[in-house]
Parts: C-alpha cells; structure tokens; sequence
C-alpha cells in the first residue's frame, strides 16, 4: 500500500497498524522511518518542505512495490511519504515489508528506500540559518540505488 | 501540449505548468528545451544545465531523443531528492 500523507503522521501507529494487518502468519517485518535532520554540517535546519508531482508520484510508488514483490516473497509492503513543510523530528517517509524470510523483508525494504530516494518525484527545500535552498541529488543515494540494478 | 515544472526549475522558470504549441520542427525532447531556450532568458537560465534537467512524458523517464506528441503531459525538474 502506498500514500502520500498531506499531513504529519505517526510513524508507530501507521507500523502498529501494518504489523496487525499482516497476521499471525507472516514471520517477519522490516522497516525504515526517515526523520527530518535538525542540522546540516554547521547549519541548522529550521524545516524542510518537500514538493511532489501528484499522480506520477504514486504511480511510480506503486511500480516500485510492485517490482519489490516481484523480486523478493514479499507479501505485504507499505510506503508512506509525507509532502509539505516540516520541522526537524517530523517523519518523512515509512517503508515497511513483510515476508516469511527475514532477508526477503530486509532486502525489499532498502531496495524501497533506495529507489524511492533516487527516481520518486519529490524535492526537498531546506530552510537553515544560513539561508534556503533546493537539496540538491546526492552521488552516494545513486550508488545505492544502483546496488539493485548491478545485482 | 502541457507542460510542468517542479522545484527550483519551477521557481526559475516562475510558473507550475503551461499549455504551449511549439512548431511542427519541435519532434523530441531535446527539440522542445531547445525551442523553450531562445523563447526568454528565464528559460535559458532555468534548463541551461542539461545534466541537472530530467524530464517526464506522461509520468515516465525518458531521455532527450524521446519523441514527443501534442497531447503529452511533460515534467521537467531537476534530480529527484525525496526519502
């Protein structure tokens, strides 16, 4: 399941959630939860606002999920991704899987986080005390993604 | 056809989207910024770096040679930063 959430949101109580949606027969979750930083270096970051492009956003999400099941028994994922100005200790993104195989779970889950990072629509806009600014696409994100790829 | 543009191509550029009908020479991407280019200089200085310009036609990659139609829905933005 994906969704892109408007609004703050409560990274346990969305895991808690997908955790009881699973069932008793599932053997294992992973899962990442990204925060929002409070410092950059020397800066400190005061928010971060994160734009998206609404429909190809969740179409990719979906491919993505889909790619993940695919790849690895994996029987149940989640990826939520907030959009919109945040503060520092704001969730930003949730990825959870589930599968009868921990590695399975583990794998799909940074294989989510990984491709999301470098080919889901979004950007971010940090606002820090020494200014603000558009982030701009980070050389070690490609290379993770592109573990996926080599593989 | 419709165009978008997101992040700091959006802010260059001074507007989220616009309907423009580029001559019939205009076939590919790489045509079409071209063509946006020599249009104004808020266009140049927004897609004068092609290594940071990535584009989307109806919700897909796809490269400068991609051939485009008049009812494409095409994104430009810079390298993606999400997650």
């Amino acid at each position: 399941m994906i969704r892109i959430a408007e609004s703050a949101f409560d990274p346990s109580a969305e895991l808690a959630g997908f955790i009881e949606s699973c069932g008793p027969d599932l053997g294992g979750i992973a899962s990442f939860i990204g925060l929002v930083r409070g410092n950059q270096g020397e800066a400190r970051i005061d928010a971060l606002t994160l734009e998206h492009y609404p429909g190809m956003t969740e179409a990719k999400l979906r491919e993505f999920e889909e790619t993940a099941q695919t790849r690895w028994p994996v029987s149940r994922s989640l990826v939520i991704h907030r959009v919109g100005r945040m503060i520092p200790g704001d969730a930003i993104v949730l990825v959870a899987t589930a599968s009868a195989h921990r590695q399975a779970a583990l794998d799909a889950c940074a294989f989510l986080i990984d491709i999301l990072k470098t080919q889901a629509p979004f950007w971010k806009y940090e606002e820090r005390d020494d200014g603000a600014h558009w982030v701009e696409a980070c050389d070690s994100d490609n290379a993770a993604a592109q573990r996926w790829v080599a593989e | 056809m419709k165009l978008l543009y997101f992040a700091w191509i959006r802010t260059r550029i001074g507007r989220a989207e616009e309907n423009v009908d580029p001559p019939s020479t205009v076939q590919r991407v790489g045509d079409l910024l071209d063509w946006l280019e020599q249009r104004d200089e808020t266009y140049r200085t927004a897609l004068a770096n092609r290594k940071s310009v990535r584009v989307a036609v109806n919700h897909d990659y796809v490269a400068f040679d991609h051939l485009i139609a008049r009812d494409d829905e095409i994104a430009l933005f810079p390298p993606v930063t999400g997650g």
